[in-house]
């Protein structure tokens, strides 16, 4: 067992951290104040190759690792939660299925321009009425001729308002329930497809959240993502990925909250000490630093288990509950660490706090964490 | 054509300079970096190879773990690297390095069309001496602190800085360049550029490989034969607690005027 | 004349100093060296001699007389009208071999720093860069010493023969200081930090009797391999607040009178060679642009001087400026915070204060 990171991982840290500390932080506070998808990041993310990070490089990829993509979710995760979210949503939960479920036409022709950034990717699975419970879906797809229309809505999808490609979930077979689901690759283009409201959130309100609507939205048969009527396996499957890749996002947020309020509680002086010099202050950061370390432990842990194709969907769902609980717990201890000025918008660890909400709640809620775990371990 | 990029691995010195009780830099505590300046040369190699296709080839002295600071630099998109080092190097002042490296690039070797890249100066010593050195003991023409450069045939047009101006000066190739952080902004390195570095040719040039090369004297490399000795060195003054000036007045004025231009620091 | 042999240190004598002109005029470093060189000279018993390259530039040799210069060397050319490094290393190397010089003073200009490097390596000899302080006596070395580093003297040995020049110089942004010599070879090079030696009284008696002399020299055009095509003078260069070595931060205590405040921060900024900045406070009330903003939200500085005027010095504040080199606070408050990480403070109204303080600051860049 080695827990040491190879000098490719290091190096991968080294230059997410410098591109993080350079080029994304600076924009954090703004693009949270003014909720602005930060488009000018994610072009020059493409550029370096982090739009494709762990995908081959026949299909335009950067022919890295899974944990090399997880490690960039981090470091970008420590200084602004939104733009980890983007890279999240594109990889995991856009390219993955299509590079795990595509037929090589399909793959050649989208994940080339995923991987370079030239497009961004979303998917949409959630509607007002499937939300945990999945399988409730209410949009259709039927074939007519060569094309499959789709009818019905989408939310919260994010990426929505910026992404070019979307992985779409639709009912093909109602009689079926979950197993007359089918996935679908939708360009943003394609007749009869729209973005619709945009929500307004708590956090990583620089993120793109909406609505899509689809009204009898023109989709080439070609397009059928995976088996007809095999897209709930995809959409469970895809869910398992994306929840590293959000479990990542947390990882960073919690690590990004402690780094904030070691350096914080250093300069900080209050009853002529520094606050780092009061055992409680001493005794939270190492409690704080802990949680976040066993996060980390775990996110790796299930990010090379995929990397090796071994069966990841539990440790993947506790990276994803533990670094997300860990994440809300250490930044609210950070702004309560900072005071009053944690409260104000002056220090980022309010927005880390208001971030690291989420990641409990979407792909998967920590209560659908602990049910996927519950049940790999049979209890029934 | 060739683009020879010279680097150095230096302590980072942007934050808090660590010095050992003898007066010594504690370089343990410090993390290593590559120099800022000769970041600027490499990617105006980059940069240049981007529209020549030339082949960028880095070349650096130091220890062994230098290696680790040319594989960031393959990552950035060099194609291959050389890393002098050997312990008969070490302590070499600026006579003696410029003589090592001007024997390093010699034996890789430099054509007609070819060019040499230096930064300014390093951070640790400040002295800007190396490059310049460089393209004496290697019988080639120079421009220092350049901001911007052209390729025009088989010349470079260059941008030179002074303090009140520039110049703008015409150079045949081969020639050796300093380079000044207004010339760019240097890239990251990249996911494909970290995948491939490890694969990527990386020679080590100890004494052995070197001692024979004509720009090499014996007597004059590493710290015995260096020109320059350290006499001695030392740490100035600690910094006060801070000083509160009597008075708000002129005179308050004049004597704090006074005290930094004793200083040297107006 | 004998063979040049930079090991026979016997046979060197002289302090040199290069003289740079640019479009035809000295350069205020050259009198500073010339300065320097004279007190070089004297504890060396030797002559000062200054080197001046260009073209038709006698006219203004004789006034580094006036600082000391016994005698200077002119060498005078259309192809030295403009410094390049090949005509102005070939002819100085010459001279060199020719009157072997014991000392060889260079300022670290841009030019400087270009050209010392190149005749150090062709002359076989070492050169120390950018120094701030030289010696020959030791007992004015050991004086140095005991006044600017935290040795202890009593546990140093000292040759009190030593003649090599001593030569101090900062290094890691001037955390360590370094002391270097040049035994072995001659002549003993330094290129030597722009306004940091003194510049004498001058004196017109000392202009009158300084030698003016006209050595020969071959130079071809051919010798030549750059080419200068064009020189621009700029009015002043865009220095960024991080990379600036002055800064001139205002704050809140400039609301009384905004504009004046600012103006006497820009004149203030522009006595000593900086820029402004401001504390969140300015940046958010409007006051300076964003891109003024020091500290925790704002930029990270760390220049030679950062001026506080009128900033109480919250911690976000403090955060991006403490590790400057040397801070000045200006406040009314003397129990206002930035007191705590100034190097100097005046407690007073800045609006008073300020105008004072760059007439003290001209006044002593003028007296150097």
């Amino acid at each position: 067992m080695d827990f040491t990171l190879s000098n490719e991982h290091k190096l991968f840290r080294k230059m997410y951290r410098e591109f993080a500390e350079n080029e994304v932080k600076p924009l954090a506070e703004e693009i949270d104040e003014t909720e602005r998808f930060p488009e000018e990041t994610v072009k020059k993310m493409a550029k370096l190759g982090m739009m494709g990070i762990y995908f081959p490089k026949q299909y335009g990829g950067a022919g890295a690792d899974a944990l090399a993509y997880v490690m960039a979710v981090e470091e970008l995760g420590k200084v602004c939660g939104t733009t980890a979210v983007i890279l999240s949503a594109h990889t995991s939960l856009c390219c993955a299925p299509i590079f795990e479920n595509g037929t090589e036409e399909q793959k050649m022709k989208y994940l080339p321009d995923l991987c370079s950034g030239k497009k961004l990717g979303a998917f949409g699975l959630t509607e007002p009425n499937a939300g945990t419970d999945a399988s409730g879906q209410q949009t259709t797809a039927v074939l007519e001729g060569d094309n499959y229309i789709l009818n019905g809505s989408k939310i919260f999808i994010t990426n929505a308002g910026y992404a070019d490609v979307f992985v779409i979930f639709a009912m093909t077979d109602k009689k079926l329930g979950n197993k007359g689901i089918s996935a679908f690759i939708v360009e943003r283009g394609f007749k009869g497809f729209s973005v619709g409201k945009h929500e307004k959130k708590m956090g990583i309100r620089g993120s793109s959240t909406a609505e899509l609507v689809m009204e009898d939205c023109v989709v080439p048969k070609e397009n059928l993502l995976g088996e007809l009527n095999g897209g709930f396996k995809i959409a469970m499957k895809t869910l398992d990925g994306g929840r590293i890749g959000i479990a990542a996002q947390a990882l960073g947020i919690g690590e990004g909250a402690v780094e904030e309020a070691i350096k914080y509680t250093k300069e900080r002086v209050q009853f002529g000490k520094r606050l780092s010099q009061f055992q409680n202050t001493q005794f939270q950061l190492a409690d704080m630093h802990t949680r976040m370390q066993a996060a980390q432990f775990l996110v790796y842990n299930a990010a090379m288990k995929k990397q090796n194709h071994e069966p990841y969907s539990m440790d993947a769902a506790m990276a994803k509950l533990f670094a997300a609980e860990a994440a809300s717990d250490v930044t609210r201890r950070a702004v309560q660490l900072f005071g009053g000025y944690g409260y104000t918008r002056e220090y980022p660890v309010e927005r880390m706090m208001r971030d690291a909400k989420i990641t409990e709640i979407y792909e998967g809620t920590s209560e659908v964490q602990r049910m996927v775990i519950a049940s790999a371990l049979g209890v029934k | 054509m060739k683009i020879i990029v010279c680097v150095k691995q230096v302590p980072d010195t942007s934050g808090k300079v660590a010095v050992n009780p003898d007066g010594t830099l504690n370089r343990a505590s410090m993390a290593a970096i590559i120099n800022p300046d000769d970041k600027n040369a490499v990617e105006a190699a980059l940069t240049l190879k981007e529209e020549t296709g030339a082949e960028v080839v880095i070349v650096s002295m130091g220890p062994p773990p230098a290696e680790g600071m040319l594989r960031e630099i393959l990552a950035m998109g060099a194609d291959r690297a050389v890393l002098v080092s050997g312990r008969e190097f070490g302590g070499s002042d600026t006579f003696a390095t410029s003589q090592i490296i001007a024997a390093a690039i010699n034996t890789i070797g430099v054509d007609k069309e070819d060019i040499i890249l230096c930064g300014r100066q390093a951070i640790d010593g400040d002295t800007a001496q190396v490059g310049p050195q460089i393209a004496e003991k290697l019988g080639l023409p120079q421009v220092s602190y350049v901001a911007e450069i052209k390729k025009e045939g088989d010349s470079l047009i260059c941008k030179r800085m002074l303090e009140d101006g520039y110049m703008t000066i015409k150079v045949k190739t081969p020639c050796l360049l300093t380079c000044i952080k207004e010339l760019n902004t240097p890239r990251y390195m990249s996911v494909p550029g970290i995948v491939d570095c490890y694969s990527k040719p990386l020679e080590i040039f100890d004494f052995n490989k070197l001692k024979d090369d004509p720009l090499i004297e014996l007597d004059t490399i590493g710290l015995k034969g260096s020109p320059t000795n350290i006499f001695k060195s030392f740490t100035p003054p600690q910094k006060g607690a801070g000083m509160m000036l009597e008075g708000a007045d002129k005179e308050t004025c004049q004597k704090l005027a006074g005290i930094l231009a004793g200083k040297h620091i107006i | 004349m004998s063979e040049f042999k930079n090991t026979d240190v016997e046979q060197f004598h002289g302090v040199w100093v290069f003289c740079e002109q640019r479009g035809g005029a000295l350069m205020p470093t050259d009198l500073e060296l010339i300065s320097e060189g004279r007190k070089l000279a004297d504890e060396l018993s030797c002559e000062l001699c200054g080197v001046l390259l260009g073209d038709k530039v006698e006219g203004i040799a004789k006034e580094l007389g006036g600082y000391g210069a016994d005698k200077v060397l002119v060498c005078e050319s259309p192809l030295l009208k403009d410094y390049t490094t090949d005509a102005y290393a070939k002819v100085i190397c010459d001279l060199v071999e020719e009157k072997k010089p014991e000392v060889f003073l260079i300022g670290a200009t841009n030019i400087g720093r270009d050209l010392g490097p190149r005749l150090a390596a062709r002359l076989h000899t070492g050169l120390t860069a950018d120094c701030t302080h030289l010696d020959v006596d030791v007992n004015k070395y050991i004086q140095f010493l005991s006044e600017s580093s935290t040795l202890d003297l009593s546990k140093q040995k000292f040759n009190m023969e030593d003649r090599n020049l001593k030569m101090t110089r900062p290094a890691f942004g001037g955390h360590l200081m370094a002391t270097i010599i040049c035994p072995r070879f001659r002549p003993c090079m330094s290129t030597v930090r722009p306004g940091v030696m003194k510049k004498a009284e001058f004196d017109q008696k000392k202009a009158d009797a300084c030698v003016i002399e006209k050595p020969a020299f071959s130079l071809k055009p051919e010798d030549i391999k750059t080419e200068v095509l064009e020189i621009v003078k700029a009015a002043k260069q865009l220095v960024d607040l991080t990379g600036a070595d002055y800064v001139v931060s205002v704050g809140r205590g400039i609301s009384k009178d905004v504009k004046r405040g600012i103006e006497l921060a820009e004149e203030l900024a522009a006595v000593l060679g900086g820029v402004v900045g401001g504390s969140r406070a300015v940046i958010d009330a409007g006051w300076l642009s964003a891109d003024h903003q020091v500290g925790q939200t704002g930029k990270t500085v760390h220049p030679k001087i950062y001026v506080a005027l009128g900033i109480s010095g919250a911690i976000q504040h403090k955060a991006g400026m403490q590790d400057s080199e040397c801070i000045i606070a200006v406040n009314k408050s003397d129990t206002a915070p930035i007191f705590e990480v100034a190097d100097y403070g005046i407690c007073g109204d800045l609006f008073k204060v300020t105008p004072l303080l760059i007439e003290a600051i001209k006044a002593a860049k003028a007296a150097k």
